[in-house]
């Protein structure tokens, strides 16, 4: 048997303690990524903390007019919390348009965020996957990859990630406050939190080994309309084959400042500054809006499969962004 | 309802399921809950790696070394089996029987076939020694294509059930040439998955050389046949027991692995074993419906009226083991048309045999059929009922004989009105709310009605206790509940004082749970044992020279202190040859299909259904339901997608193969047609369950049609094969 032991933590130090000081060792926060990577054992922990019932379960007030989520605030309840329904509508969509309701109420904050890729070849221990198993290649590239990357991706690996909640906190400027195994407390940008694959797709985010995700810092709320569009195959329960986050501010029928992220289309969640810099200070027009679609997608490429998310991203942009412009 | 209700006209209520409660308690135990002889041990099963070759050497010495570890079995070390035999069984009914060995040689004939299996005191001891066992394989080619496929396709000698595999009536190809209009459209199907919720699990135990299966299954004679056959054991050594089943849908009416490994350890080990396929392993190992082409030809006068109908198919199947699904056999009993053809026909490819999953033929043929009969329609400028009502034959086009009943012109009149079918858009991408096209669609149903011999044994006791035996199994879809209600009104008595029993092998046989004839031809045998039992009581009292009481608790008390029981059985009359006997219905579906993604979502659905009496209107009702909503995801999602380099379903688990959950199905309604048949059986009844999917899909196709004017001939029809002809509507 492929025996574990555990650990539950009582203090947020220890626990990072804990972690650090064996590489074989993994948190545990709802599960629900974990545990079906342990059974199909593409994940072999032989050491888990639970940090679930740490006391990072708090929704606070910044004093800047931000909150900050702790990490363990579970999906389902940051979804419905008032001041996310007000102040971050379009986070509370994507967290909603996630997963089911049975995984919401177990899902945590930062475990979302360090969810691995859906991709079929990293799930089948048969199959060779440069992510799992460094160096034995990637079977998506040639096979059936309609889940996969057009932006991003490059020859080793071309997976996506598939968390919802965070492509809405990367169009809100998250940031990702960290505790190191050294002490220290830091900040990170929710765009430097994940890593294109490169040469290196086993190697997916920018924290250190044992360094624990405490909260999730939203800044006070952008100006203008919210909106989260996620694009799947059947109406519930499936990963997004494109989504975008679009935050427009166009009163007057100008665009006075906007934010667009992508889901589903590339191995971390999708900023597009181009799409961004094509609207700033233009008429919210439908023609400012295709070319900001097309900005958006500019290098893009498609594989057999999945050469439609291309078009899909382009059309979904388009008609999200001058959804949020109506105001 | 529930069953504290009168004695008479029971059969057709709205009763409850009478296994309701047990079900949502907790308290009904499936196959690998069962806790029978003792501590048992867990078997897991290790698939191949490869799609076709050799295992050139496999090492096991570490799984057996492995903690906890029992016995790791090989093709080296399998005890003695039956061998599996040719890829056609000479007689039709030995494919349910035949033997299953496992491990039987060197040979791997399809990807993740059992290849080793580990047992051990624990699942996870076992699945982490499995991981152990060291495989070197010769991999050889299994190339997979479906069009080179359909190429170097072969005739089979039957199809499914024995059913004939080509048919031709009249001059297909001059009356095709001749007509005016004509109708030439292919379109292509993929492979699909039974995905029950309950997966293919067994308990094996052995007293002496008696052995239990404590299994999932729909057919009970069936498993207990074929583990017989492949442990060469004779078949009342083995007893299998299944009485409550989460699901089938057409893949437990034969012995898989799970049922033949559990055998023999817990016969090597002298000990209980326990085995589950997991949800990854159903995909490879228990069934699946092949890819399939289809062409059908459609040659009409510019009335509407057929001249000429051609339906073929060109289907996969497993190298190893014929399935031919009877797709287009239905076609020989639509549609009126003085010329036709249809042709069932096969390409082997490097898989596991294909299994009879829900309505096979109907579900993917009738894809095939109605669609042509909505084009064709949109070319004729009629409507599609009207072009279905002016080719409405007056009796069985190819068998000429009667149909015992037909009324699908009336399912779809009645279905039209109900749903409002005159607002259908007239043109194609002619109506938009919002950002959302919307379109209607309709189709008809057909599906066979079918009797398989069965048996059953009632008895009643001095109390006035009624209780039923038959080998019979209730996959969800309510048979101890029509089976109470028919028994209860046969006797006369309270459905409280009812107690059906099932799923044992040791009662009556009766043909199982499968192609929608378990509850007429066990209802029926039921039936049957009620009247010869009543017979007896009539008998008994006349003898007894007292005449009879009020009430038969007192009268059996009277007559017969120990109680009294008889039995009844049914076999196939001359109806089946003197009468074409179908279920009929008509779907109609509305979607919205959104103009900038391409998302198709239903709205609403209406099946309407003549298919004789209804023996429960509401767990009838339940199951049209579900067979809609399976339409709904062979239409729209369900899809096994093989890569060929590995010969594997590529997206093996409920996350990526989708079905239709509750939100893409938010209003979906079944009515039946008062019907009664009376060359079907003393109902009236007839089959229901897998007419509710017959048809369902191709209305939803239809209607994503008729909302953007896109016709995709390859389904499921997903938004990636819309979006490259959905115009950009401007925002
Ligand atoms: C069938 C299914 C469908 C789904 N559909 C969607 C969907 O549509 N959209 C979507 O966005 N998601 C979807 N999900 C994914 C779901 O959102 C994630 O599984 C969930 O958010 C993970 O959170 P968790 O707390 O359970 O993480 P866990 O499984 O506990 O952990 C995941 C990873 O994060 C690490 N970790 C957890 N917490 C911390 C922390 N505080 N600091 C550092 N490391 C940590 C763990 O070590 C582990 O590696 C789906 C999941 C399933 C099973
Ligand atoms: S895309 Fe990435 S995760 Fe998928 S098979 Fe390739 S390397 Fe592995």
């Amino acid at each position: 048997m492929k025996s574990f032991t555990y650990e539950r933590a009582q203090d947020i130090r220890q626990a990072v303690t804990s972690v650090a000081a064996r590489p074989d060792a993994r948190f545990i926060s709802g599960g629900t990524n974990l545990l079906d990577l342990m059974k199909l054992e593409i994940e072999q922990p032989k050491h888990l903390v639970d940090i679930s019932r740490l006391p990072l379960d708090q929704i606070d007030e910044t004093p800047d007019g931000g909150l900050r989520v702790g990490a363990q605030v579970r999906n389902s309840d940051l979804a419905v919390d008032r001041r996310v329904r007000s102040r971050y509508p379009l986070l509370s969509q994507a967290l909603l348009a996630g997963a089911s309701g049975q995984l919401r109420n177990k899902a945590t904050t930062g475990g979302n965020l360090l969810q691995r890729t859906r991709c079929y070849y990293f799930y089948d221990r048969n199959m060779p996957c440069n992510k799992r198993e460094p160096g034995s290649g990637c079977s998506a590239l040639q096979g059936f990859n309609r889940m996969h990357a057009v932006l991003g991706g490059s020859e080793a690996c071309i997976a996506v990630h598939p968390s919802d909640m965070a492509v809405a906190m990367t169009a809100l400027d998250a940031r990702v406050e960290t505790l190191a195994p050294d002490g220290r407390s830091r900040a990170i940008p929710i765009g430097e939190l994940h890593r294109l694959p490169g040469t290196t797709p086993q190697v997916e985010t920018s924290l250190q080994r044992g360094e624990m995700i405490t909260a999730v810092i939203l800044p006070p709320p952008p100006s203008g309309r919210q909106i989260y569009r996620k694009v799947r195959d059947r109406a519930s329960y499936a990963f997004a084959l494109v989504s975008v986050a679009g935050i427009v501010d166009a009163a007057g029928g100008r665009v006075r400042s906007v934010r667009v992220a992508m889901g589903g289309v590339a191995p971390k969640p999708w900023r597009s500054p181009e799409a961004e810099g094509v609207l700033t200070g233009e008429a919210a027009t439908d023609r400012t809006f295709t070319a900001a679609a097309e900005a958006a997608l500019q290098g893009a490429l498609g594989h057999d499969h999945n050469a439609f998310k291309i078009a899909l991203a382009k059309r979904t942009l388009r008609h999200t962004l001058a959804d949020a412009a109506q105001g | 309802m529930t069953t504290d209700t009168p004695t008479t006209n029971v059969i057709g209520r709205p009763i409850d399921r009478v296994d309701g409660p047990l079900k949502v308690t907790g308290r009904a135990t499936y196959a690998y809950e069962y806790a029978e002889g003792g501590k048992a041990a867990y078997g897991y099963i290790l698939g191949a790696a490869i799609t076709k070759g050799r295992i050139v050497a496999i090492d096991s010495s570490e799984a057996e070394r492995s903690p906890g570890v029992l016995l790791v079995m090989t093709h080296r070390n399998a005890p003695p089996q039956a061998d599996f035999g040719p890829p056609v069984t000479p007689a039709v009914p030995e494919v349910f029987t035949r033997a299953r060995p496992v491990l039987a040689g060197d040979r791997v004939r399809y990807y993740d076939e059992p290849v080793a299996f580990v047992v051990a005191e624990s699942f996870e001891a076992a699945r982490a020694a499995a991981g152990l066992v060291r495989i070197r394989y010769k991999r050889e080619d299994a190339p997979f294509d479906l069009r080179a496929g359909v190429e170097n396709a072969y005739r089979p000698a039957r199809a499914n059930a024995g059913i004939p595999t080509d048919t031709a009536v009249g001059e297909f190809e001059s009356a095709f040439a001749a007509a005016p209009v004509k109708l030439d459209a292919s379109l292509t199907t993929p492979f699909e998955h039974h995905t029950p919720m309950e997966p293919h699990a067994t308990l094996a135990v052995w007293s002496g050389d008696q052995l239990t299966l404590y299994t999932s299954a729909q057919t009970l004679a069936n498993i207990q046949a074929g583990v017989a056959n492949t442990l060469r054991i004779p078949p009342d050594r083995v007893r299998v027991v299944s009485r409550f089943i989460g699901g089938g849908f057409g893949s437990k009416l034969i012995a898989h692995p799970d049922a033949i490994f559990a055998s023999l350890a817990a016969r090597a080990l002298n000990r209980p074993v326990k085995v589950a396929l997991t949800r990854q392993q159903m995909f490879a190992n228990a069934g699946h419906r092949a890819t399939m082409l289809q062409r059908v030809r459609l040659g009409a006068g510019s009335d509407g009226r057929l001249a000429a109908i051609a339906h073929e198919v060109w289907s996969a199947t497993a190298r190893s083991e014929e399935f031919a699904e009877q797709t287009v056999a239905f076609t020989r009993s639509l549609y009126a048309a003085p010329n036709r053809i249809t042709r069932h026909r096969l390409f082997p490819i490097d898989t596991h045999r294909g299994e009879w999953m829900r309505a096979p033929g109907e579900a993917p043929g009738m894809l095939a059929s109605e669609c042509a009969m909505d084009e064709l329609a949109e070319k004729l400028d009629l409507d599609p009922i009207e072009l279905r009502i002016r080719n409405e034959p007056d009796q069985d086009p190819e068998r000429k004989v009667p149909f015992s009943t037909r009324n699908l012109v009336a399912c779809m009149q009645e279905g039209a009105k109900r749903f409002g079918w005159e607002h259908r858009p007239a043109k194609p991408a002619s109506r938009r709310e919002g950002r959302t096209l919307i379109g209607y669609g309709m189709a008809a149903a057909i599906r066979g009605n079918y009797l398989g011999p069965s048996a059953a044994r009632v008895s009643i006791d001095a109390k006035g206790q009624v209780t039923a035996q038959l080998d019979m199994t209730d996959i969800g879809t309510g048979t101890y509940t029509i089976l109470t209600q028919i028994a209860a009104e046969s006797l006369g008595v309270p459905m409280s004082r009812v107690r059906i029993e099932l799923g044992d092998s040791r009662f009556p046989r009766t043909a199982g749970s499968g192609g929608s004839w378990g509850a007429t031809s066990s209802g029926w045998a039921l039936r049957n044992a009620c009247d010869a039992l009543k017979q007896k009581i009539a008998d008994a009292v006349r003898a007894s020279g007292t005449g009879s009481a009020d009430d038969l608790a007192s009268t059996v008390a009277r007559i017969a202190p120990n109680g009294l029981s008889a039995e009844g059985t049914v076999t196939r009359g001359s109806e089946y040859q003197d009468y074409s006997q179908h279920g009929f219905g008509a779907h109609f579906a509305e979607v919205g299909v959104d103009c900038d993604t391409g998302e198709i979502r239903l709205r609403r659905m209406l099946g309407v259904f003549a298919a004789g009496r209804i023996l429960n209107a509401k767990t009838a009702r339940s199951q049209m339901i579900g067979g809609m909503v399976w339409g709904v995801g062979a239409a729209l999602m369900e899809e096994g997608v093989m890569d060929p380099r590995f010969g594997h379903f590529v997206n093996h688990d409920l996350a990526e193969y989708h079905v239709a959950v509750n939100r893409d199905v938010p209003n979906v309604d079944a009515v039946f047609l008062d019907e009664h048949d009376d060359k079907a059986n003393p109902f009236g009844a007839k089959g229901i369950g897998e007419l509710g999917i017959c048809g369902a899909a191709p209305a939803v196709a239809n209607a994503v049609y008729n909302a953007t004017g896109i016709r995709v001939r390859q389904f499921p029809i997903t938004l990636d094969k819309l979006l490259p002809d959905l115009p950009v509507v401007s925002v």
